[in-house]
């Protein structure tokens, strides 16, 4: 093979267009989403996991208890995410954060959209944003905002 | 035994649904679809091999061990995990090894006639087989051991390709007994 | 000499490893085929003198489903091989060929693993691995969870940046010496680390681990069958493998109790650790690493460069197997940690602590 010429490259492309089953508490969470709501469930000890799971991972006992939780919390890490990643829900750059909501213990990822990482602190409020049409999906979210400061509070 | 007409059931009681989503139409599945893209570089045999079949020239790849000749040439000889750097040209005449008459049809490949011959192609001089489409003749014609012939591609049309050959074709020779045909040839092969 | 938590002996007698940016030269099966022929000639052995084959690699690295199937090529699998594989880094194939001469069936192993992750995007593949429901749609990718694990480091106080570069730059001057190396250099200076721009907040380019194409090769032999082989076998003296939970919300992030955990059942504590070949994706989690581990200024750390030299998905772990295995074999160190992990964040994680006699 000359050195002028240049490998041989093809493209190669692997699709798979899973459609997966939620099962009760999932799809609980997935249909709070379509109605512009969050839930949590609740643990042994009491405390909200928030996305909720069938099944305590720490425990491992079935899960039932489920609970609505706020629509704002704190950010509690991020990261600043540019370029946005090719099948991410998001065409421009944006934070990834792990958000903890008011009425959960656990923390869940998403976005929060901000123009930029300077915008950013670790234990900003941020408050849901949502899009128009929801189907039952986490990009339900469009992701969090900065959550406007009350003027009485 | 478990009872095939049950559906499994959750260890836990009932899941309680929230009162404010209780009444509606609940999700049940989402879609979670992948795409993922690669740039497939193939290692130099095979670009080697690729290069040569657009001006229909077929490569195989001689074992260092005792001559057996693969093709396509990946690199290595795979009964011994030996590298291979020796190339050898064979024709583009062979025989069937062994087919298969399929009468489904395969996404993508609307090309083709159902139902159609794939066959195991072993060219002359090689060891091992590959895939090909026999077709110019009727389907109940092929057999094992049948000569045939590869049909390429107008001159034009060719390019670094396995698509180049466009399917074997019989030549009327005589045939391969049945009992030297395909890998039963391995043991005849360098007589 | 420690205790032995196992019941038989198991040594590495044999490595061979090679990474390099973007394999070009030749595929993955003739890279493999040249590695294994190297680890079996280097102690004699042919293949029909192994008693069993496991590997590690991942079809969602070459894009094709059975694609460990094709290496199978490099082995010589005729007349047929009792042969396993993992859909993980090679150090986990080791674990399975471990326990496999612990059940005495066999007295030789070969386990190899490789990588050619520069064929597609490594660090959008690796989001697959997460909730299909709540997360992998969101498609995170895996240095943007290393540095959402990092800044909570950071918030804490529990790590600076000034200790992240002063790892870059261990890694970079250790990786000089290393063929193996992709990003090494014998004279960078903490000041150029420092003053480097953030690329994923708040990691810096040299925070981050190289992506490199590449594949290792290891034989493991049992009791006499390996003093047969090796003159100074490296032992395995204690072998774990333990994993948190996949939910990133309900784990603290600054820690790794599945690390804490394998190194302490691996036998860790029972005598001093000359070096330490930890794998981390990131100076922070080098960091995490080393505090789980107990590691002190008297261990060495990573003297291959470790992953932030040369980071090959599915090799990585089994190399820092090997780059221990090889200095105990070579008699430069007495005990060793080797670390492997999987997961996002440091989530699952195996500890294998060797020994010369």
């Amino acid at each position: 093979m000359s050195e002028l010429e240049k490998p041989l490259k093809a493209e190669l492309t692997v699709e798979y267009p899973f459609t997966r089953t939620t099962g009760e508490v999932i799809g609980a969470f997935m249909t709070g989403l379509r109605e512009k709501r969050l839930f949590g469930i609740k643990r042994p000890d009491g405390s909200i996991l928030v996305p909720p799971l069938e099944y305590d991972p720490v425990t491992s006992e079935p899960l039932t208890e489920m609970v609505e939780v706020a629509q704002s919390g704190v950010v509690e890490t991020w990261t600043w995410v540019d370029p946005p990643r090719p099948q991410s829900p998001w065409d421009a750059p944006h934070a990834l954060a792990l958000i903890r909501l008011d009425g959960s213990d656990t923390s869940m990822l998403h976005a929060v959209i901000v123009g930029s990482p300077l915008e950013m602190k670790t234990g900003m409020r941020v408050t849901a944003q949502w899009k128009e049409d929801r189907v039952g999906h986490i990009a339900d979210l469009e992701g969090f905002v900065q959550e406007i400061e009350k003027a009485d509070s | 035994m478990t009872d095939p007409n049950s559906l499994p059931a959750a260890l836990s009681e009932k899941v309680e649904i929230p009162e404010s989503i209780s009444g509606l139409e609940p999700v049940r599945s989402v879609r979670s679809p992948i795409r993922l893209v690669y740039d497939f570089v193939p290692s130099p045999p095979v670009q080697q091999y690729l290069r040569s079949y657009s001006k229909k020239k077929i490569l195989g790849h001689r074992s260092p061990v005792d001559g057996a000749v693969f093709v396509p040439p990946r690199g290595v000889d795979p009964r011994h995990g030996v590298l291979i750097d020796e190339s050898v040209e064979l024709s583009d005449r062979g025989h069937v090894g062994n087919f298969c008459v399929t009468h489904l049809p395969i996404p993508g490949r609307d090309d083709l006639d159902i139902p159609y011959v794939s066959a195991w192609i072993h060219l002359d001089g090689a060891n091992v087989g590959f895939l090909g489409l026999v077709a110019g003749c009727e389907n109940d014609e092929v057999h094992i051991g049948m000569r045939v012939q590869a049909v390429w591609k107008e001159e034009d049309e060719l390019g670094n390709t396995a698509e180049n050959i466009l399917y074997w074709k019989p030549t009327g020779e005589p045939s391969v007994p049945v009992e030297k045909a395909g890998n039963r040839a391995w043991e005849h092969t360098n007589e | 000499m420690s205790e032995v938590n196992s019941f038989r002996d198991v040594a590495v007698v044999s490595v061979a490893s090679y990474q390099t940016k973007t394999l070009s030269e030749v595929n993955e099966v003739q890279l493999m085929a040249d590695l294994i022929s190297k680890c079996r000639n280097s102690v004699g052995v042919t293949q029909e003198d192994i008693g069993f084959t496991c590997s590690g690699s991942s079809d969602f690295l070459a894009g094709q489903a059975f694609s460990f199937v094709h290496t199978l090529d490099s082995v010589g699998a005729f007349p047929p091989i009792s042969e396993s594989h993992v859909e993980m880094d090679g150090a986990f194939a080791l674990y399975e060929a471990w326990v496999k001469l612990q059940i005495g069936e066999v007295d030789t192993a070969l386990v190899y693993s490789y990588g050619k992750p520069s064929a597609g995007s490594v660090i959008d593949v690796l989001a697959t691995q997460l909730d299909p429901y709540y997360v992998s749609p969101l498609w995170p990718d895996c240095f943007s969870l290393a540095a959402l694990q990092a800044r909570l480091l950071l918030d804490n106080d529990l790590i600076t940046l000034e200790k992240m570069a002063e790892v870059s730059m261990r890694s970079q001057k250790n990786g000089f010496d290393n063929p193996n190396a992709v990003r090494s250099s014998e004279d960078v200076s903490f000041d150029d680390l420092m003053n480097e721009p953030v690329t994923v907040d708040p990691l810096r380019a040299s925070d981050i681990s190289e992506i490199a194409d590449g594949g290792c090769a290891v034989i493991l032999a049992a009791g006499d069958k390996a003093r047969s082989l090796c003159e100074r076998p490296a032992w395995i003296k204690g072998i774990d493998h333990r994993v948190d939970s996949h939910t990133l919300g309900v784990r603290d992030l600054t820690r790794s109790p599945s690390a804490f955990l394998a190194a302490e059942k691996a036998g860790v504590s029972d005598d001093r650790i000359d070096l330490a070949e930890i794998h981390g994706i990131t100076s922070a989690q080098e960091l995490i690493l080393e505090k789980e581990f107990g590691l002190n200024e008297k261990t060495l750390v990573n003297l291959s460069g470790g992953s932030l030299a040369s980071d090959t998905m599915m090799a990585s772990g089994l190399i820092r197997i090997s780059e221990v295995a090889s200095r105990i074999i070579s008699d430069e160190a007495d005990r060793g940690l080797a670390h492997a992990t999987s997961g996002p964040c440091l989530q699952q994680n195996l500890v294998c602590i060797l020994e010369g006699e």
